[in-house]
């Protein structure tokens, strides 16, 4: 019962929160109110016991990401951070849209009959390191390629294009 | 906490970046907004992983790894598109079509 009521006061935070991320006029609000629904996350994946991914997602959700959309609204933001007004006409396509998907899914979700749920084996990081560099093991490879390759790709295109290089060297 | 309970919680969340997706003018607010949908798949994942058994919390590694490179690669975007035109609305992105 008490975790339910818990459960319960999470999911109000994280929606209200997430609903200022979406509707907050000012970006670095909206990037702060994205800190808090990602903190509330890792709180909920602690609280469905899995520690380990409530640390990852503090340590790279909330130390990285949200440290780089700060920055971007920082470099880019030349009017303080404020964002223009949506029309109603847009807004009102954003709600068909965004109720239409919840009806859907939320519908499919309630009529499915989920077998009562079995007591899940106590997951261990021992465990999650295992199966990442056996059973994932390509996977893994990929990420790590990935992340490479969106590196490089990031570094090339935010570079400054400077003009060509002197043939002495590259001395301004 | 049943499954069900968190499944819906993860669907609403993602609804609400859905709505921020498509109403949203401004580069950074968009990629403000697709970090909302994909934390929310990744609570839909955790929630099976935790409440059923199975991969999902080796999944959620993964799926960080690329929403960190969709960021980087995202910002390195609104950077361009602010250096090119002085602001990041991403109506000035259209040329990209030309």
């Amino acid at each position: 019962m008490m975790s339910r009521l818990g459960f319960g006061l999470l999911a109000l935070a994280m929606v209200v929160a997430a609903l200022f991320v979406v509707k907050s006029r000012n970006l670095v609000r909206a990037v702060l109110w994205l800190a808090v629904v990602l903190l509330l996350t890792a709180a909920l994946y602690a609280i469905l016991g899995a520690p380990f991914l409530a640390g990852v997602q503090v340590l790279t959700y909330v130390g990285g990401v949200v440290t780089l959309m700060i920055l971007g609204v920082m470099v880019t933001g030349r009017h303080q951070g404020a964002v223009a007004e949506v029309d109603s006409a847009d807004r009102i396509r954003g709600l068909l849209v965004a109720l239409g998907f919840f009806a859907l899914v939320g519908g499919a979700i309630l009529r499915t009959d989920f077998p009562p749920t079995l007591p899940p084996p106590p997951p261990t990081t021992a465990e999650l390191a295992r199966s990442l560099l056996t059973e994932y093991l390509l996977a893994f490879e990929v990420a790590s390629l990935l992340l490479l390759a969106a590196v490089v790709g990031a570094v090339v295109m935010a570079r400054r294009r400077d003009p060509a290089p002197t043939p002495e060297g590259l001395r301004p | 906490m049943r499954l069900p309970d968190v499944l819906l919680l993860a669907t609403l969340l993602f609804s609400i970046g859905l709505y921020g997706v498509v109403t949203r003018r401004h580069a950074v607010a968009l990629l403000l907004s697709i970090e909302v949908m994909a934390n929310a798949a990744n609570v839909a994942f955790v929630a099976f992983a935790t409440l059923r058994g199975g991969p999902g919390e080796a999944v959620v590694l993964f799926s960080l790894v690329v929403i960190v490179s969709e960021v980087a690669v995202g910002l390195a975007l609104v950077m361009l598109l602010y250096r090119r035109h002085g602001d990041t609305v991403l109506d000035l992105a259209r040329e990209a079509k030309h």
